[in-house]
């Protein structure tokens, strides 16, 4: 026994010691992306339930019990399906934008803390570090609209791109407002700034509810879900920039499109549902852990989106795009303006 | 302290190598790509130096917003690729002056801090220790030089606004949407109930 361990001390741990960080890293990501995935699978699954029951319908409900397979069994038939390459397609750029798309939208989830503590990297900037992935995200859908050398996904690339970045500016505001209250660009501190007695009411969807609505739209259409899913109007551009993919890159697209949905159900959770916070900062609810009440509030405000996609018509792009520029952006400037004057003046101010 | 060096060798040659495929790049798009991922690294090296706050910044705004337009602008262009390539040497000789002039003024940064390591320190802004540089940063911009900083806001807005009335025409005969028109429309407006005698028409 001891022959082993000095073994282990005195040759096996010197040469593995340096890089023992990151192979910690690298087991905390794997065990959060497998979460993550499985999680997604039934979110995905979920949005149908939730579209189906809206509409009288009973949804999937063939594979396994109540239909609860069925992700995996289409996860199945992508993989097995052979992917076509277009001929005229530029085949590096081509295959590369789904893993593009797929990869951000993996790695936003890499500083966002799902209970007090819990981030694999808890960096000083995490709303920036956020904010910069889901920027570089119009990346998937240019590339894929350019490589497919086709009309259709080109347009839709072209439309989904400007929409993007269009959004992107609200969001920015957003997220300016809320900084402001919080004092820290830390997601971890935006958190606790809204830790008080009031519980829930202290929150900032509540002093925040115009930029916390705002928010709310800007992140349907900067994850591309219905009513603003322009990039895949299928009455008009056949189905997006996504036209000429099939099998797994295909996937790869839908599985990115919908891990950035998460990742905004949940950026919604921290800047204004209180993060992992208790509704109610009094005994029974603290004893839950944090991370139930984080998953909690991520799925209603995915029910939300889920709702909104099964209730409210597609938008016509030049509205969509007058929304943005017209009414949002002049509206959460103005709204960065007051909640910057009333936190000088009313001595509020953190920091 | 052998992570730090593994990452600062992998981004940095990764930044050089996507530098070099820049200018190397025979497709337009492809330079702009490899000009994305020079970028990113660069970022990645801003991270390990411990400003975090300029490298979210530099993707946030180069990458996500420059970029962005470099690359509508390449895709829209035609671009003829033959005739590109036939140019390439011709821009040698001017290419190889500019890239001499860059060499010497890094030479001769990199030489003050090798005769004075103090000179560099001198004119720079110390940071304080105990505060994020997200922070300092903003007490440098918004406390100290405020009105330099709003003065070059102001600039920058003076060109934006020169560059839409340059180019900005009003076309007489085009159809616009008014919105405030369309939401207005009620039952009573939008429908003219008209009795037709039969026989008669309208």
């Amino acid at each position: 026994m001891s022959a082993i361990t000095e073994f282990w001390t005195s040759t096996i741990w010197p040469l593995i010691a340096p890089i023992w960080p990151l192979i910690v890293i690298v087991a905390q990501s794997l065990l959060l992306l497998v979460l993550l995935l499985v999680t997604i699978a039934y979110v995905l699954l979920a949005d149908r339930k939730i579209w189906a029951a809206v509409q009288i319908r009973r949804g999937p409900n063939v594979v396994g019990p109540w239909g609860l397979l069925q992700s995996f069994a289409d996860l199945l038939k992508f993989v097995l399906k052979e992917p076509v390459i277009p001929a005229g397609a530029n085949k590096g750029v081509f295959l590369l934008a789904p893993l593009v798309t797929c990869t951000l939208a993996l790695a936003a989830w890499a500083v966002i803390p799902v209970s007090a503590g819990w981030a694999i990297a808890e960096i000083n900037v995490g709303i920036l570090y956020i904010f910069a992935i889901s920027s570089l995200m119009v990346y998937g859908v240019i590339m894929a609209g350019w490589a497919s050398n086709s009309k259709y996904p080109f347009l839709a690339a072209l439309r989904s791109a400007a929409q993007m970045v269009s959004y992107e500016v609200s969001i920015g505001f957003v997220i300016i407002t809320v900084l402001l209250c919080a004092g820290s660009l830390k997601l971890s501190a935006i958190v606790a700034a809204q830790d008080g007695r009031y519980g829930m009411f202290g929150w900032y969807w509540l002093p925040l509810f115009p930029m916390f609505v705002v928010f709310f739209i800007s992140a349907l259409a900067e994850t591309n879900r219905p009513p603003f899913d322009l990039v895949e109007a299928e009455s008009e551009l056949v189905a997006g920039f996504m036209v000429e993919y099939g099998s797994t890159p295909y996937m790869m697209f839908m599985l990115g499109e919908y891990v950035a949905i998460g990742t905004m159900c949940a950026m919604a959770t921290i800047l204004f549902l209180g993060g992992w916070l208790p509704p109610f900062p009094v005994a029974p609810f603290t004893w839950v852990p944090g991370v139930i009440w984080f998953v909690l509030k991520a799925f209603f405000m995915f029910f939300l989106f889920a709702m909104a996609k099964a209730i409210v018509p597609r938008y016509r792009y030049d509205q969509l795009m007058r929304l943005g520029w017209k009414v949002f952006l002049p509206v959460s400037l103005f709204m960065v303006v007051v909640v910057a004057a009333v936190l000088q003046f009313g001595g509020l101010a953190r920091g | 302290m052998i992570l730090p060096a593994l990452f600062f060798y992998l981004f940095a040659g990764v930044c050089v190598a996507s530098a070099f495929m820049v200018i190397a790049a025979k497709n337009p798009v492809h330079s702009v790509l490899f000009l994305i991922l020079a970028f990113v690294n660069a970022s990645g090296l801003f991270v390990l130096m411990g400003a975090e706050f300029l490298a979210m910044i530099l993707i946030v705004v180069y990458v996500g917003a420059v970029a962005v337009l470099f690359l509508f602008v390449v895709m829209m262009l035609d671009v003829d690729f033959a005739e590109l390539r036939q140019g390439f040497l011709q821009y040698l000789p001017v290419g190889a002056l500019v890239g001499v002039v860059f060499l010497v003024e890094l030479l001769l940064v990199v030489g003050t801090w090798v005769i004075g390591p103090g000179i560099p320190r001198a004119i720079t802004a110390p940071i304080p220790q105990a505060i994020t540089n997200t922070e300092a940063l903003g007490r440098v911009l918004y406390t100290q030089y405020i009105y330099y900083f709003q003065a070059a806001g102001l600039i920058l807005l003076v060109a934006m606004i020169g560059a839409i009335v340059l180019t900005l025409r009003h076309r007489p005969n085009v159809k616009r949407q008014n919105i405030s028109d369309q939401v207005a429309r009620t039952r009573a407006t939008a429908i003219d109930v008209v009795k037709v005698r039969p026989g008669q028409g309208l």
